[in-house]
């Protein structure tokens, strides 16, 4: 059995599978499953510092290899998190990471700080959420916005800090190297990408929202090329997400540069993804002669 | 535990209309944890996300559960396309039924199309404390009426064309019950949406509570990802987004906020 242990921003992962933001909610409807111990992780729910309602529904729909979801952040506010969710989390034996989107600077501040003194382990900043009008994209789509809004919760911020990038940019690479030099401990990668369905029949976009955010196996060689010009650019871990479904995808994202993966949209296909993944990724380093998973991360050998 | 996946074992098929399918599947353990109203996601291989179908029927001495569905796109025309001996993956059971109470009361079901099938279960207990009313669209379209008479429930159907039954809505024949004086106490429908909004204004009308199976698009199924939203009314007035897939699929028609 090869070592599955890696270290993201001085944060010690028992496994480098993390489930994604939005798709795990606050972890309780999957225990029903496996200990969540099995996880390395868990990015909870997007928490904003009031309480959202959400966009109106149909909020998701299917799409060839994977979904569109417009559900607009509805979350019950960061103090309900602390209060009602982070105790019960806090038990359960695997890493937890505050996932946080605002409005403003000062709205992710005072997140961050609140968090700051909480059993969260790890703060990720969601600068790319594409479902609300202000879900924080506008921070996460340009270098100058990605450094600007880093540094403001680098200050507030006592906790490791991770920054989710947007793949709706036109050079990743920069936007990575944005989030290190103001002082980011990790990158994670990457969020939905932008998309729309329409209903032949009533002419009516799918989502009530119009458009949505695109994850799932579609998305996979989009995250694997991300990821593996963001690795160029930084020297900081990077999170890799976006697609994956199954240990040859786990595999990829590594070898493309990631650290750690987090995983979504899998679990409404097989809530056991993580549990066969894993098993996938064991054999496959021992197959390999590979003594640790960390050993993979950025081991592509490019042509 | 609550729910769970498995792989099921296709035991019987049958074609009930054009396009609808019934299929009694070997559920192992998920079918002693079904209740009615509850639903099943079942899998599509090479699709992402499961598709949500109403439990028809539970066995529990046999472990098996009975689906009916319609083909209505490419999920339910690959489930169709399956045959006994073949397995489907189920994510069951899911969500939260009806609740009946007591069953020695008079009740009425109410069920439009596709939305009959989830009624099925729920009105087996009552037997002919339940009157039944089905609405559909023309004789050819009418599925498990023989099975609600097994049931011991008191049938009658509905037709738009009129070629079964009565010539009319579902909501006519509600009237006709009260003027029979089958003093039904509580209401349980299932159906399309305008259907339901007339048997709700019907149900408060004669002041009666009433109980409605809903649809929303699904991903997780299990009320994680907040996909499914529905817009419910809380005691003190408020209103908020609830979750088909954990809070439903059955509510009070009392706590529900129709949009559009
Ligand atoms: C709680 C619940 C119980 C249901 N019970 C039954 C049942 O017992 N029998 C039956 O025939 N149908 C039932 N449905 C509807 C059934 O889920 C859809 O007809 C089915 O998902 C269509 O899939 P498709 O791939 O054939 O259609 P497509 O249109 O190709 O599907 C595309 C996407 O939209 C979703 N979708 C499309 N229509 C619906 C819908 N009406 N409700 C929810 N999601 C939809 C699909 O799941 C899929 O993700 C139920 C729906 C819900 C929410
Ligand atoms: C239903 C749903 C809700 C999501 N909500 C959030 C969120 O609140 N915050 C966030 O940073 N990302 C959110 N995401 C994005 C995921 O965390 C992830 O970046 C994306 O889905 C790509 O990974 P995947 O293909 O493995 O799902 C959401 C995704 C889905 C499908
Ligand atoms: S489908 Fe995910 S919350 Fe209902």
């Amino acid at each position: 059995m090869a070592d599955l242990k890696v270290t993201i921003a001085g944060v010690p992962f028992q496994n480098p599978l993390i489930a994604a933001s939005g798709t795990f909610g606050f972890g309780r409807e999957y225990a029903e499953f496996y200990p969540l111990s099995t996880l390395g992780g868990i990015s909870c729910k997007g928490i904003t510092l009031a309480e959202r309602p959400g966009n109106p529904p149909p909020r998701v729909t299917e799409t060839p290899g994977g979904m569109l979801n417009a559900v607009g952040l509805q979350n019950p506010g960061v103090d309900h998190f602390i209060k009602e969710d982070l105790p019960w989390l806090q038990k359960q034996g695997t890493v937890v990471i505050a996932n946080i989107a605002g409005n403003t600077p000062e709205d992710y501040c005072r997140m961050a700080e609140k968090l700051s003194y909480t059993a969260v382990d790890m703060v990720e900043l969601n600068i790319s959420c594409p479902n609300v009008k202000q879900g924080g994209v506008q921070f996460g789509t340009s270098c100058a916005g990605v450094e600007d809004i880093t540094a403001q919760v680098r200050r507030f911020c006592k906790k490791p800090l991770m920054v989710k990038l947007s793949p709706n940019v036109s050079d990743i690479g920069e936007i990575a190297a944005a989030a290190e030099s103001a002082g980011a401990d990790a990158i994670s990668m990457i969020n939905t990408l932008t998309g729309m369905r329409i209903d032949i029949r009533t002419r009516r976009p799918v989502l009530r929202n119009n458009t949505g955010g695109l994850s799932g196996p579609a998305l996979l060689p989009i995250a694997v090329r991300m990821v593996w010009q963001a690795a160029q650019r930084v020297k900081i871990p990077i999170v890799g997400m976006g697609g994956i479904s199954k240990w040859e995808d786990a595999v990829e994202l590594l070898l493309a540069g990631a650290s750690a993966l987090q995983i979504g949209t899998v679990f409404f296909t097989d809530p056991y993804a993580p549990v066969k993944i894993l098993d996938g990724l064991n054999q496959y380093l021992d197959r390999s002669g590979f003594s640790s998973v960390s050993d993979l991360t950025g081991r592509v050998c490019p042509w | 535990m609550k729910y769970d996946t498995g792989s099921c074992r296709i035991l019987e098929k049958q074609q009930l209309t054009v396009d609808i399918y019934d299929v009694t599947v070997d559920a192992g353990k998920l079918a002693l944890l079904a209740k009615p109203g509850q639903f099943v996601h079942v899998l599509v291989p090479g699709h992402t996300l499961r598709r949500p179908i109403s439990i028809c029927g539970i066995d529990r001495a046999a472990n098996t559960l009975r689906l009916v569905f319609q083909v209505r796109g490419e999920g339910t025309a690959q489930l169709a396309a399956l045959n006994c001996g073949d397995s489907i993956d189920l994510l069951a059971p899911l969500g939260r039924g009806f609740s009946l109470g007591n069953t020695g009361r008079k009740v009425l079901f109410v069920g439009g199309g596709i939305g009959v099938p989830p009624l099925l279960e729920a009105a087996k207990p009552f037997g002919e404390n339940a009157a039944v009313v089905l609405g559909f669209r023309s004789r050819e379209a009418v599925i498990l009426k023989e099975d609600f008479e097994q049931n011991g429930n008191r049938v009658q159907i509905a037709t738009d064309d009129g070629s079964l039954g009565h010539h009319g809505l579902v909501t006519d024949c509600m009237e006709a019950l009260e003027a029979e004086h089958f003093a039904f106490e509580e209401v349980f429908a299932c159906g399309p949406a305008p259907m339901l909004k007339a048997v709700i204004r019907a149900a408060e009308r004669l002041g009666v509570p009433c109980q409605v199976s809903m649809e929303q698009r699904m991903a997780c199924g299990v009320g994680a990802c907040l996909g499914c939203a529905v817009k419910l009314r809380r005691e003190d007035g408020g209103e908020y987004y609830g979750h088909v897939c954990k809070d439903g699929p059955v509510f009070r028609a009392r706590d529900i906020v129709w949009e559009d």
